[in-house]
């Protein structure tokens, strides 16, 4: 390529594609794991911890260390609670599928 | 790690979290599937833990995060599954604010220049307003499913009206915290109080029988706002992660509502489905 790509484009680029993925993935989705599926993908939004941590992160301590902690913690509850609910309402599946056969 | 071996690791935890939504759509791969998204947190987050340095501080913060949220998880009524959820959109949200204001307060720590560029002032007003739109929005949602809040429809007259001006005056500051050479906090802090309005007046008009399709828009919302948080700290995990849950996310609302039989922009744009409104109530 001609010279070096802006780190934007770049981004973009990511932006885009995951968008496009995100799209096709769940269109086949079964109606009875419509909550479950939303469930799980709230628990990924959780990603978010990422940015937190990095907030948190720097050593020199000002508020601004305390507000990512802060925002770590929120998010901490959002994986943990997202990822175990998930399970709760998927293993309610599970008793419900070996009772029907 | 080398800024490299993390960008790769992060590739890896994007595979699982593709995975686990592919996963999740039928109920054979269900629970692979949400497996494969823990392995996938689990992967960035340990990542992610290797480039700070407070990680004493983290660690700690998310133990206690981790253990309410693992005891919200356990304790909760399987009846109560859909405010929890609204529950903790608000938190995503709220978790984006706070990063957004820490990223303004210091942006050398996070690698920006100490002078924030107009484009990183751009993604950090995005990042902002959605993610406090999703905090007020998820409250409302929260209280309205928990039955702290009646689930009627909210309407007054001008509604609409009033959020269009709201939204034109946040534009506004925005505009001004993108223009303004240094770091301006009268209007980053107006622009994001408007937002967190915005976010009340948007979900006050929906009935409560919409509300499962409002609480997966949220959920859509609190990925976008991650993403957003994602181009200004430049990072790859953020925007793919971010962007998946947005848009399966929106997609998702979709088919709910389609499923449900209501018509999918009245109840996102919310009462001007008035008559839909009415059998809500």
């Amino acid at each position: 390529m001609i010279g070096e790509v802006d780190p934007t484009i770049i981004n973009l680029t990511v932006f885009v594609l995951a968008v496009f993925v995100g799209y096709h993935v769940v269109w086949n989705v079964t109606p009875a794991l419509h909550t479950p599926l939303m469930s799980v993908t709230n628990a990924i939004s959780g990603i978010i911890l990422v940015g937190a941590m990095l907030a948190a992160g720097p050593a020199e301590t000002d508020w601004g260390v305390w507000l990512g902690a802060v925002a770590v913690t929120l998010a901490a509850i959002n994986v943990f609670g997202g990822f175990l609910v998930t399970q709760r309402m998927l293993e309610m599946f599970r008793k419900k599928d070996k009772k029907g056969s | 790690m080398s800024a490299n071996l993390v960008a790769f690791a992060y590739l890896i935890a994007s595979v699982f979290f593709i995975l686990a939504l592919k996963g999740l759509s039928s109920p054979l791969t269900s629970r692979r599937g949400n497996l494969f998204g823990m392995v996938g947190m689990a992967i960035a987050v340990v990542t992610t833990l290797t480039i700070t340095k407070n990680w004493m501080l983290i660690l700690a913060c998310i133990a206690l995060g981790g253990t309410i949220g693992a005891v919200v998880a356990r304790r909760v009524q399987m009846t109560a599954m859909p405010e929890l959820v609204a529950f903790m959109h608000s938190l995503v949200g709220l978790a984006a604010v706070f990063i957004a204001i820490a990223a303004v307060n210091n942006p050398v720590s996070f690698g920006l220049p100490a002078i924030l560029p107009m484009g990183s002032k751009l993604e950090l007003f995005l990042g902002t307003f959605i993610g406090a739109m999703t905090w007020s929005g998820s409250v409302i949602a929260f209280l309205k499913l928990s039955g702290r809040m009646s689930g009627a429809p909210i309407t007054f007259g001008g509604q609409h009206m009033v959020n269009l001006i709201l939204a034109i005056v946040m534009v506004v500051f925005g505009l001004w915290f993108f223009f303004s050479e240094t770091t301006n906090w009268t209007a980053f802090a107006t622009m994001t109080a408007i937002a967190f309005v915005l976010g009340f007046l948007i979900i006050v008009p929906i009935g409560g029988a919409d509300m499962p399709v409002v609480i997966s828009m949220l959920n859509s919302y609190s990925g976008w706002a991650a993403a957003g948080i994602g181009f200004s700290l430049g990072n790859p995990m953020l925007i793919i992660a971010g962007s998946l849950v947005g848009s399966s996310g929106a997609i998702l609302s979709y088919i709910m509502c389609k499923a449900m039989n209501r018509p999918f922009l009245s109840v996102i744009l919310g009462g001007f489905g008035s008559e839909g409104g009415a059998v809500a109530a």
